[in-house]
């Protein structure tokens, strides 16, 4: 199996449905010509046109409501957002209409679009290229929330949500876009989305994280093998609608669970994982259910100081399991 | 311009048909038989002479909550209407989800919108690009009113359709207020169909009680569309005759005598002026559309009232395309 980053994963994910379905088109602010700020579109420009790979005036909203329009004559749209923090100006595209139109319709009409959106910090970009979104779109039914953390899984879920019926949401972790990489399976492969994975075994400790921490959480794992502490470490890929039984099976198993997410604390995604697991696991527990997530500030600081302290890493992690583990 | 008497006279059913369904939506409010009526009292003459310029069932449309004379014309039936103002089973737009007026219509290429003004305009804008994407030859009718031509969505809608020459309509339905706004504190220009101009595409402003010409205004600019040379903004203008809705006192904002001026060019008795004028009704003629009308609305009235209510399960699907049971 070839080895590739998370970002070229996702490129061919993108490709691969281009060249299989006819209706499928990216649009996005310099996804043409420039092939993203990203590059997430390199190439795709060149082999595939100006109709399919679309650059789009700068307007958030009509990317998505023109994806919608597109999607409701039988297109399937994969819009990009630039930057997930300039998703609100969209915000209204994508809660009153993208999710609610199967539901308003009585199922007449159903929107198959993809919504692209690099997400997350500890790239030097502010408080305004660095925010984690996912809890806006994760209280909202009519959507799924996906968000990759490794290539394999980028490709298998694109591709996936792609061909979905329905909005999907693939929030993408920049950080790790040429960080992270991995073997990635030759030829056609799905990876469904709405299941959880378990991306290391363990008896002690049970750590649910999705994208970026996700891959922190690995490194901490590792690191605490050698202090005996054994971490289960659970995936779960799919934020909307959440793998319930994968949860709560480990859970199970461990006795132990901690949620880390890189959004601010209150009311971020990770709330709802504890929640799931007071509510239906609280017997199996040894201890209460911890998060670990960002800080409750606006956003993450730009200087470096000021964001490391915002971010969370592998030390960080590494702290808040063996402090569970002990309890 | 190809009005033949028979198509006129056609057009004034269905503006009549309209303006009794209307009015005794109004009286069902008053008996407290229904809980909520929004109007097109005063704007039948623009809908109907946008929607017969189309290929009614061919061409689509995104239309907004005044079009009842506009959904008539494409297939709606009174029944269908008052199923929906009485929330039954059975109502097309959305199974009885949305409140009234909310339109949609799979079998009429009629798309479901939402309450938050504008967001219609851009999925046209989408279906306008699938349309060409797709080497298709169908046009596209979206319709606003003007104080909601205020909203970024529409600006952007249009600016799409205008850079890639889209197949849209944009029908600003100017009724000179929005609730209690009046067009002076929504633009600094006179005419709605004047921002056209700095987004680059033609704007027409025409009366919009004036059936005649508001087809012919509209038959310019599905020429346009058709051909391949783009999208057009219509303004037609109209006057709101009765509060914004069933829930609105009209007289906090604007005098009586205002409302009785307009009441003059009502487009109702403009039309049947017209047609006796021209010999193309005689009186009896029209007393027997009065007739024919009342009778189809009585019957409606009857049979929605009989008809059931959705059984409260049905509130849980389908909030994804996946739950959908009917083709
Ligand atoms: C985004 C949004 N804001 C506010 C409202 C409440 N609202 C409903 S209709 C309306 C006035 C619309 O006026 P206009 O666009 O002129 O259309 P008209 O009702 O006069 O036909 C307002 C403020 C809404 N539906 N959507
Ligand atoms: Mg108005």
């Amino acid at each position: 199996m070839p080895e590739m980053t998370l970002i070229d994963a996702i490129r061919q994910g993108m490709d691969e449905e281009l060249a299989h379905d006819p209706n499928v088109f990216i649009v996005g602010e310099d996804v043409g010509v420039r092939g993203g700020v990203f590059r997430a579109t390199r190439g795709l420009f060149d082999k595939y046109g100006p109709q399919r790979v679309m650059d789009s005036p700068l307007a958030e909203a009509s990317i998505i409501g023109v994806g919608i329009g597109a999607a409701l004559y039988g297109m399937r749209p994969i819009c990009e957002i630039q930057f997930a923090d300039f998703i609100h100006p969209a915000f209204n595209q994508i809660i009153n209409e993208a999710a609610k139109m199967c539901y308003r319709s009585n199922g007449d009409w159903t929107v198959p679009m993809v919504i692209r959106a690099p997400y997350g910090g500890g790239i030097g970009g502010g408080l305004y290229h660095s925010q984690s979104l996912e809890a806006f779109f994760t209280h909202t039914p009519g959507l799924k929330v996906v968000v990759p953390s490794n290539p394999a899984d980028a490709k298998g879920l694109l591709k996936s949500a792609v061909r979905d019926p329905n909005p999907v949401l693939f929030f993408e972790p920049k950080k790790g876009y040429r960080l992270i990489k991995g073997e990635v399976p030759e030829g056609e492969y799905l990876v469904p989305i709405g299941k959880a994975d378990v991306s290391r075994e363990g008896t002690d400790v049970s750590v649910f994280a999705y994208g970026m921490m996700l891959y922190y959480t690995l490194q901490a794992a590792q690191k605490l093998a050698a202090e005996d502490i054994s971490v289960e470490v659970v995936d779960l890929r799919t934020l909307y609608p959440v793998d319930r039984e994968s949860i709560l099976t480990s859970v199970r198993k461990t006795g132990k669970a901690l949620v880390v997410y890189e959004d601010n604390l209150t009311g971020g995604y990770g709330a709802e994982i504890a929640a799931i697991i007071a509510e239906q696991a609280f017997t199996d527990l040894d201890a209460p259910v911890r998060r670990l997530a960002g800080p409750d500030v606006p956003a993450v600081p730009f200087s470096h100081p000021l964001q490391d302290w915002f971010m969370l890493n592998p030390d960080k992690i590494a702290a808040a399991i063996r402090d569970l583990a002990s309890y | 311009m190809g009005l033949s008497n028979e198509i006129l006279l056609d057009m004034y059913w269905t503006m009549l048909l309209a303006r009794r369904t209307d009015e005794r939506a109004w009286v069902l409010h008053r008996q407290g038989k229904i809980a909520f009526h929004i109007s097109g009292i005063g704007q039948e003459a623009a809908q109907v002479g946008a929607a017969f310029a189309l290929q009614r069932g061919q061409d689509w449309i995104s239309p907004y909550y005044r079009d009842l004379a506009l959904m008539l014309a494409v297939g709606l039936t009174p029944l269908e209407f008052m199923l929906s103002v009485m929330g039954k089973k059975g109502e097309p737009s959305s199974g009885a989800r949305q409140m009234p007026s909310h339109w949609g219509l799979r079998r009429a290429n009629v798309l479901s919108h939402s309450a938050p003004v504008a967001t219609q305009t851009l999925h046209a804008s989408g279906l306008g690009l699938a349309i060409k994407l797709k080497g298709d030859k169908h046009v596209v009718l979206t319709t606003i009113g003007e104080g909601s031509t205020s909203q970024g969505e529409w600006y952007e809608a249009v600016n799409w359709a205008a850079i890639h020459k889209l197949p849209v309509i944009f029908m600003v339905e100017n009724n000179s207020y929005a609730i209690s706004v009046p067009q002076d504190k929504q633009m600094a220009v006179p005419s709605a169909a004047d921002k056209a101009c700095g987004l680059g595409l033609p704007g027409i402003s025409v009366d919009g009680t004036d059936i005649v010409a508001v087809y012919s205004a509209m038959q310019i600019a599905v020429e346009r569309a058709r051909s391949g040379e783009g999208a057009t903004v219509i303004e037609a203008r109209a006057y709101r005759l009765t509060p914004h809705s069933s829930d609105d006192d009209d007289r906090a904002y604007r005098s009586r005598e205002e409302v009785e001026t307009y009441k003059k060019s009502d487009p109702i008795p403009l039309t049947q002026r017209l047609l006796l004028s021209k010999k193309i009704a005689t009186q009896a003629q029209l007393d027997e559309m009065e007739k024919r009308a009342q009778t189809e609305i009585e019957q409606a009235v009857a049979d929605a009232t009989a008809a059931p209510y959705p059984s409260p399960e049905e509130a849980l699907h389908p909030v994804y395309a996946e739950e959908v049971t009917h083709a």
